[in-house]
Formats: C-alpha cells, sequence, structure tokens
C-alpha cells in the first residue's frame, strides 16, 4: 500500500487560501484521471493526493488559464455558494505544493 | 455522480483503480542472503526472469498507464546486472524508482549517485536495532551491511531514504532504538507486519508478535502518527479503537499488486502462490490486460463477504484483516486474520485442528546445507594424516604397524 498520501478535500485546511491570485500545478505533479476523481502525484516531494471530485479535477485543470482561482472556478461552472469547500480543498493542495502561485500562461 | 457511486474515497479503492498506486516489481528472486522470514522465498536466480528488454517493457506500460512510482525488490534486486540501468529507464519514462536492498551494493560512489536523483528512493532493510536480533533473521553480517549503506548514504547527504523493519516477536521491544537509529542517519522508519508468506510460513509461530506485544505496538503507532511509515499494513490493530493513518483496507488487487521475476502477477506481495495469480506481463495484452481484464482481480474487486466476522462490532475497523495472514496460515478468507486483536484468529487455529497450511507454489531457497558442512564453498581435504603435536613430531604410522601404541599422541588425550 502506498505510503506517502493526503486527500485534498478530506483534512481542513490549516491555512488561508487565496482566490483571487493566478495558481497553477506543481510542474512535477502528474494527473492520473481515476472515476472518483483523480491521483495527484508529487515526484519532488514524492508525495500521494487524491481529489475526490471530478469538479474538483476539472477546476485544477482550470487553474493555468485564469488570472485567479475564483475566475477559474466561474469558468468551470461551480456556484459561488460552494466556493469554501474547495478553497479548502485548494489550501490543502497548496500547503503539500501539489499547486503553487504563477502568472496565467 | 450517480445514485450507485460510492461516496467514500476507500469505497472508490475497494472497486479497484484503472491502474495500481502501489505496484511491488521484485526483479530477481536471486538474494545474497537467506533470511528465515523471506516472504518471496528467495536465494537463487530463476532463469526465466525476464530479460532487460522485457523488463522495459514493462516500464513502457507503467508510464502508459500512470503508475507514478513502483516499488522494487526482489531477492536483491541490486545483483541484478541491469539494475543501474533499469532504475535509469524507469525515471526517464515518469516511473519514479523506490527499492528495497539489504545494502550490499550500496558503496559510497552508488550513494552519491543515488543522492543526485529526485527520483529514486531506497529502503535499508533491517530487523533489528542490534546486530544479535538482525543477525538471527537475516544472517551474520548483515546488520553491518545495512549501516555501512546507511552510513554512505548519509555522508552522501540522501535525506529522507527509508529504514525499513518487519515487527517481529524479537525486535518489537527495540521500536524506540529503531526510530533512534533513523534519525542518526536522516532516514524515516518504515515498519511492516511480519507476514507468514514465503519462508515467513515456516518462521510465524516463533516470530510473529505476541497479543500483548501487538497492543503495545498499536499504541505505540498511535503516538508516532504519520512520522512512521507502515504502507497500511497493520489496520488489523485498528480493531483496538482509533484507525491508524492511512487507507485501513486491503488493497490485494483493488490498488496494489505485485510483478514477480518471472512475470507473474499476484494480487499482492505476500501471497506468491497460484491461488492468488491474475497472469503474466507475458501474456497477449501486457500487464495491463491483467490489470484491467483477470478474473481474479474482477472478484476481488466485487464487494467482499465478511463471512465469520460479519456479527463482530469490529469489522468496519479491521475489514476482517489480511488476506495472505489467513491463507498461509489455513483459515478461511472470509473469517478472522489469525492475529484479530479480539482474539477470533486464535480460535479459527485452533478450530483448524492439523490440516497443514497451504505452502507456496514457489520456492527459490538456496538448497538447504548437508549436515557437517558449514557454506557451499570448496570442502578442505588434506591428504596425508593430521599433524602430531609432540615435539619432535611423531612419524606417520604405517596401517601395518601393530604396536598397540602406534600413533598414540598423549598431548592429544586431554583434547
Amino acid at each position: 500500500m502506498p505510503d506517502e498520501r493526503g486527500a485534498a478535500g478530506l483534512v481542513p485546511a490549516v491555512a488561508g487560501f487565496d482566490l483571487d491570485r493566478p495558481w497553477r500545478l506543481h510542474p512535477q505533479v502528474s494527473v492520473r484521471p481515476e472515476s472518483f476523481g483523480a491521483l495527484l502525484y508529487h515526484f519532488g516531494t514524492r508525495k500521494l493526493s487524491f481529489l475526490k471530485e471530478p469538479a474538483l479535477l476539472a477546476l485544477v485543470e482550470a487553474l493555468p488559464a485564469h488570472a485567479s482561482a475564483r475566475a477559474a472556478a466561474a469558468a468551470v461552472g461551480l456556484p459561488a455558494a460552494s466556493l469554501g469547500r474547495y478553497q479548502q480543498a485548494l489550501a490543502t493542495l497548496a500547503a503539500s505544493s501539489m499547486i503553487v502561485e504563477g502568472s496565467p500562461l | 455522480m450517480t445514485t450507485t457511486a460510492p461516496a467514500r474515497l476507500v469505497d472508490h479503492f475497494a472497486r479497484g483503480l484503472a491502474a495500481p498506486i502501489c505496484l511491488t516489481w521484485e526483479l530477481t528472486y536471486a538474494c545474497n542472503l537467506a533470511c528465515r522470514h523471506c516472504l518471496s522465498s528467495s536465494g537463487r536466480r530463476d532463469p526465466r526472469e525476464l530479460t532487460t528488454a522485457e523488463c522495459r517493457a514493462v516500464i513502457d506500460e507503467l508510464e502508459r498507464l500512470q503508475v507514478f512510482y513502483v516499488n522494487i525488490g526482489g531477492g536483491e534486486p541490486t545483483v541484478r546486472a541491469d539494475f543501474w540501468e533499469l532504475v535509469d529507464y524507469a525515471t526517464a519514462h515518469h516511473v519514479g524508482v523506490k527499492f528495497s536492498t539489504n545494502g550490499v551494493r550500496i558503496t559510497p560512489e552508488v550513494a552519491a549517485r543515488l543522492a543526485a536523483s529526485d527520483y529514486v528512493d531506497v529502503q535499508i532493510s533491517l530487523d533489528g536495532a542490534t546486530a544479535e536480533v538482525n543477525d538471527a533473521v537475516r544472517g551474520a553480517g548483515s546488520y553491518d551491511t545495512a549501516v555501512r549503506a546507511m552510513t554512505n548514504l548519509a555522508e552522501a547527504g540522501f535525506r529522507g531514504f527509508k529504514l525499513s523493519v518487519v515487527v517481529t516477536r524479537q525486535n518489537v521491544g527495540q521500536l524506540d532504538a529503531f526510530a533512534a537509529l533513523a534519525d542518526r542517519y536522516g532516514a524515516q522508519l518504515r515498519l511492516t507486519r511480519l507476514r507468514p508468506s514465503g519462508r515467513g510460513a515456516d518462521v510465524w509461530d516463533e516470530l510473529h508478535p505476541t497479543a500483548a506485544q501487538q497492543r503495545e505496538l498499536y499504541d505505540w503507532l498511535v503516538a508516532a502518527g504519520e512520522n512512521v511509515l507502515t504502507g497500511d499494513s497493520f489496520f488489523h490493530l485498528s480493531a483496538y479503537g482509533q484507525a491508524l493513518p492511512g487507507l485501513n483496507l486491503c488493497g490485494a488487487g483493488r490498488v496494489v499488486c505485485l510483478i514477480d521475476p518471472v512475470g507473474d502477477v499476484y494480487a499482492c506481495p505476500f501471497a506468491i502462490h497460484d491461488e492468488f495469480l491474475a497472469g503474466n506481463v507475458r501474456d497477449t495484452g501486457g500487464f495491463t490486460g491483467v490489470w484491467r481484464s483477470s478474473e481474479l482481480f474482477a472478484a476481488l474487486r466485487e464487494p467482499q463477504s465478511a463471512g465469520a466476522c460479519a456479527s463482530c462490532g469490529h469489522f468496519d475497523a479491521c475489514q476482517g484483516g489480511c488476506m495472505a495472514a489467513k491463507f498461509f496460515t489455513g483459515l478461511p478468507l472470509d473469517g478472522p486474520d489469525p492475529e484479530c486483536v479480539v482474539g477470533h484468529g486464535v480460535d479459527a487455529l485452533l478450530a483448524r485442528g492439523d490440516a497443514a497450511p497451504p505452502k507456496p507454489s514457489v520456492d527459490h531457497s538456496r538448497p538447504v546445507r548437508a549436515a557437517g558442512r558449514r557454506g557451499s564453498g570448496p570442502v578442505p581435504v588434506t591428504i596425508g594424516r593430521a599433524p602430531s603435536v609432540l615435539s619432535p613430531a611423531l612419524p606417520p604410522v604405517s596401517a601395518c604397524q601393530e604396536n598397540p601404541l602406534a600413533g598414540f599422541d598423549p598431548a592429544a588425550v586431554g583434547r
């Protein structure tokens, strides 16, 4: 069984997450789609993460094309009311360097 | 999401993933050691071992399946002549490598090279925090070999390699000492469960922790939390109360599998037996075909019966424990684990009676040494008789000598 893991969306965020900054996947992170969402693996930290909703995967994939996480969420059609939940998930991903701040492509 | 899709992540895992998360690949059955509890009964190289080209083809498949990393083991994988070549090939193809070794090939040069790679992790096996405890299981000199390897890795600046320990009755009292040892070399401690697999079946009664030791271990793991890795191997202990960190399910054939040195694919690394053989990477369709289409894996991904455990209030916590541990102790798969913490396993073992547990179908152990001989090297032979200890030496005694004191050596009498 895997030794290293974390589950985005399962663990309460410990730090805040700035929805108004641009974000993207860390260049050393690979994404493997699965029926529940996706697996993320960071080759640098050797950490595994699970995106437990397809909508969260869509949001993460949309991040680099938008000037802010908020804009990416709007673009993939996430209701504004549920943004807090996704913000927590993104904070968890940022805390483990799965996503990093960066300018949009 | 459809109404039939499970809500919890762990239920998705129980139904199997598109590819394994945790794939163990044993590259060779050859080993310089002969650990008493070896779960793959390793020793001799199998002549049908996958060739370099076949290994590369497997790596190509793993890259396509996005298997992010493989856990390479054996045998002692580093004794394969193409080991470093295969490691380089895997990392160049986005398949990270974590390999288990007894340390025999981790020279300062190799350590420096490993420290320079982000994509390779090393796991040094050690089953005693002292040479005495370790060498009794892993063989004379194996403690020193492992410590030398850890020294070389630490001196090369490799941080966070793993010190991997199989918890036994003899070393369970050394958990703090293992943690200190890992700290000393900048390593992370990894503890795993002793399985009655391979040669482990022969020593399980003697080596597996007692019920009281299991409780000690559980409390120690709860206190250690995420700092100590376990590969989820102690989920049967979750029935004590609080779940241990991890997925707490049997991943066999669902998120885990094993490729053995000849390409056979088994449901998990602890289940090298025809009963758990799903196919071979040399089959048409390769590894991908086995993972996606094997009947065995399909059956494992179906909801499992709790069987005799159905009425137990702890089933949700322990899930009935480890399939391989049950199988190789001769217990039914839909019943308690032999180390069930509420004692149902002990009852089940008694109920089993004299029925012999299944033997491994695959055994690469080196032949047992002939009585009176140590080692398999040349036999020392001296022509003539043993030298006299008298000074001056007695002359050789011929076969025709009739003197009753012929060859009598007073100095030798007391020896």
